[in-house]
């Protein structure tokens, strides 16, 4: 296979995967005040992801970081040409990290009130945030020979806006469904009544999105080229499904890891439609970004395949150890027993 | 201010801001990670309590390092997009390694040890922190190997209108990288054995849980010893690689106007670059410049006005970092002497002025190398890659000063605030100190 093709299944390999563990710690952040009724409930909510949400934000930086080494000319354009939306979202995540440390250090409510919020709205704007930009990469950025024509207002536009949508509709249930998964008593119920109420609503602006698709979009042309692609869509609804079913019958964590796998197949599903597009162009499909014309040399991605595939394995491995050593469900005694870092 | 300005302004405010957190994670995880041995080892529960105190101290300070570090590895294309466009088939692939080889590790085990205490068992427990310790050191390599790639450009050739690589292994080896590296990431850790020395004086001078603090200050005093050392012979030999691969900024860091051999230093200088010369020379000491780039008295070193004007770095900005880092590191070795020597004397209590210095000291080192990042990034211009490509050419066509202008001011507001915070807190926890006697809950618990 082509180095390059290589290159751009790791690449939505390592988004999706980003998406499908910090989802569910963006999820839970914007829940947090909904869900939580007093300060031990809060901090039970922080610490059901407390020893893992760091490790989850590195798979941004090694998305980041295998964008600009395997396809520099995308990582270099992406990254200027959003410049604003960027921002707000480095921002966002900066505070949201410190939030988590930060809360618990100091009584005062004004204080833990401060960084509560401070959780809710760096939770909601990343995944607003990384859904308007890609839905603006699926439908193409304005951009030709002489440069990019956009701005950040221009970015929230009704399918970027849509995209965004769907990526917090999609957040708060995997969110609402791992806090289900993660607590226990009342939290556990009132989590898993708000990931019921959130699956129709989810469902619907699916629905939406696969319709606008088809209007903002060229995503479907490969799948009208090649039909047999249209499992993966099926598959995604198909995964949405069963969340509901699972959820239904009360199997909390098969629910929960039918999210993970509608995430991932969400993303599957788009870039199916994008390739070999990186990042399409609204105004010149000459002016596209692909895999071909912003690659890195086939040495370096040659390079880079043999490190991904030593080491991402061995990420993996450790992660799943990580998981497995704080599998259980987080309480209020625990919590009020002081026995967390947050 | 252009963009070129404001978005240099913008890497020096973000990369010395991140610079602040990552310098004390790098070396207090050795020393935490050193008692939690001891306690493994020895049993002894004085050694968990400092375990989880100090702990506690690099938890608080990593948090800022690991979420300032995003926002450099995106500003590389937010703002220097023809950069990073340029350079990205050869330059991205060591940070790409970084995420993937040590980030990783780093973080993930730093959630195992800092939740996992009544999880795992103790000798893993302590694994997770060793893990972590080489972890961030790994980190340090991979992206100092991607900036020693930008201070002296190897394995690439220059090919479809960019840099692209062929030689993975001479990238990995660069001297110049290399030598950075081992630099850099000792002298960080310089950091760390003052922050807990710094802090132990401040308890030891109340009389406060003296065999902890005792103890603690003597690990600290005997890290920072050999640390220190290593820093002044690991700046000795970077000095050398200076000299082979950037003449520009040796000549920079001495004021060194004019070619010739047997170059000496005037202890007392002050360079102008529109006079092209110094206006104050002084005490010359002949021979030494030219032994320290060289190792022979009699070699030549290049001058200033031998280089072209506009290949030449910031002349006066360069010359008194060096001048003010050699001076504070001088500084820090007479310090970290004295403390070794207290300490194994076991006299440290009645020297209480030292004490009292010790805890305005903490800063210092923080200071010093701060400095010397001055020196070998200012001292790098005019060029972004050093000899390819100039700083103003890597900057992104796409983007406006009106943009950069509003992100370097939120850049800066957010910053000082955080780092207000964090500084607060740190303080706030280290002056509680320890929870008495082993029968106390630990530290980690009451959070």
């Amino acid at each position: 296979m082509e180095l390059q093709i290589i290159w751009f299944v790791l690449w939505g390999v390592l988004w999706a995967v980003y998406f499908m563990l910090d989802g569910f710690v963006l999820g839970a952040g914007m829940l947090m005040n909904f869900i939580a009724r007093n300060d031990a409930e809060k901090r039970v909510v922080i610490n059901t992801f407390g020893p893992v949400w760091d490790g989850n934000e590195v798979w941004l930086v090694t998305a980041g970081g295998a964008t600009f080494a395997a396809f520099p000319t995308t990582y270099a354009l992406m990254f200027s040409y959003l410049y604003s939306a960027l921002l707000i979202l480095l921002f966002a995540l900066i505070i949201r990290g410190v939030s988590f440390e930060f809360r618990g250090k100091m009584d005062g409510l004004g204080w833990k009130k401060g960084w509560d919020i401070a959780i809710l709205v760096c939770s909601f704007l990343p995944a607003l945030l990384f859904g308007v930009a890609f839905g603006n990469i699926f439908g193409g950025l304005a951009m030709d020979a002489s440069g990019y024509h956009g701005s950040f207002i221009a970015l929230l536009n009704p399918y970027g806006l849509l995209t965004g949508l769907l990526f917090v509709g999609l957040f708060l249930q995997h969110g609402a469904l791992y806090l289900s998964v993660k607590t226990t008593g009342e939290l556990k119920e009132r989590a898993q009544r708000m990931a019921k109420m959130l699956w129709p609503i989810v469902l619907l602006i699916a629905v939406v999105f696969l319709a606008a698709t088809a209007k903002f979009t060229l995503l479907y042309d490969n799948y009208y080229a090649h039909p047999a692609l249209w499992a993966v869509p099926l598959l995604t609804a198909l995964e949405l499904i069963v969340v509901r079913i699972m959820l239904g019958r009360a199997k909390l964590l098969k629910a929960f890891a039918a999210s993970c796998v509608t995430i991932l197949l969400v993303f599957a599903t788009a870039l199916v439609g994008l390739f070999p597009n990186l990042i399409p162009s609204s105004l010149d499909t000459a002016a596209s970004l692909t895999i071909y014309n912003s690659s890195s040399s086939p040495y370096t991605l040659g390079l880079m395949t043999m490190v991904a595939l030593v080491f991402v394995p061995i990420v993996i491995a450790y992660k799943i150890w990580a998981y497995r050593i704080f599998r259980e469900p987080v309480t209020v005694e625990e919590v009020t027993a002081d026995d967390h870092a947050y | 201010m252009d963009v070129v300005e404001l978005s240099r302004l913008q890497f020096a405010v973000t990369s010395m801001f991140h610079f602040i957190f990552v310098p004390l994670t790098l070396g207090l995880v050795l020393l935490v990670a050193w008692m939690e041995t001891r306690y493994v080892r020895t049993g002894n529960e004085m050694y968990k309590r400092m375990t989880q105190f100090w702990g506690k101290l690099f938890l608080i300070n990593f948090a800022l390092g690991i979420v300032t570090g995003i926002t450099l590895e995106f500003q590389f294309g937010m703002n220097w997009a023809e950069y990073s466009r340029y350079v990205g088939d050869i330059f991205g692939a060591p940070l790409a390694i970084e995420a993937t080889v040590a980030f990783f590790l780093e973080s993930v085990f730093i959630g195992i040890w800092a939740f996992g205490w009544d999880k795992v068992s103790k000798k893993v427990h302590l694994l997770c922190i060793w893990v972590v310790a080489i972890a961030s050191s790994l980190s340090a390599l991979w992206i100092l190997l991607a900036n020693g790639w930008m201070q002296n450009p190897v394995g690439y050739v220059l090919r479809n209108g960019r840099a692209e690589m062929v030689d993975f292994g001479a990238m990995f080896t660069n001297p110049y990288g290399v030598w950075k590296f081992y630099h850099t990431v000792v002298s960080c850790y310089t950091v760390g054995a003052f922050f807990v020395m710094g802090i132990s004086a401040w308890h030891l001078l109340r009389g406060r849980q003296l065999e902890f603090f005792r103890t603690s200050f003597r690990m600290g005093a005997y890290f920072g010893l050999v640390t220190i050392a290593l820093s002044l012979l690991t700046g000795d030999y970077q000095a050398e690689v200076v000299a082979r691969y950037q003449p520009a900024k040796l000549a920079a860091m001495e004021a060194h106007w004019e070619t010739g051999t047997n170059a000496g230093i005037h202890l007392l200088a002050w360079p102008d670059a529109e006079q092209e010369r110094n206006v104050v020379e002084a005490a010359y000491v002949p021979g030494v410049l030219s032994y320290l780039a060289y190792r022979d008295f009699n070699a030549e070193v290049i001058g200033l006005n031998d280089i072209p004007r506009e290949d030449r770095p910031p002349i006066l900005p360069v010359f008194l970092s060096f001048r003010a880092m050699v001076g504070f590191g001088s500084l820090m070795v007479l310090v970290s002497v004295l403390a070794a020597f207290f300490a194994w004397r076991g006299t440290l209590e009645k020297q209480r002025l030292f004490l009292r210095l010790l805890i305005y000291f903490i800063p210092i080192p923080y200071l010093t190398i701060q400095l010397g990042w001055l020196v070998a990034e200012v001292g790098r211009q005019p060029w972004i890659v050093y000899g390819v490509m100039r700083t103003s050419e890597g900057v992104s066509t796409a983007i406006s000063s009106t943009q950069v202008a509003v992100s370097l001011i939120a850049f800066t507001l957010l910053y000082s605030a955080l780092g207000f915070i964090d500084i607060y807190l740190l303080i706030k926890f280290a002056r509680k100190g320890p929870e008495e006697g082993p029968a106390a809950q630990p530290i980690l618990k009451e959070a």
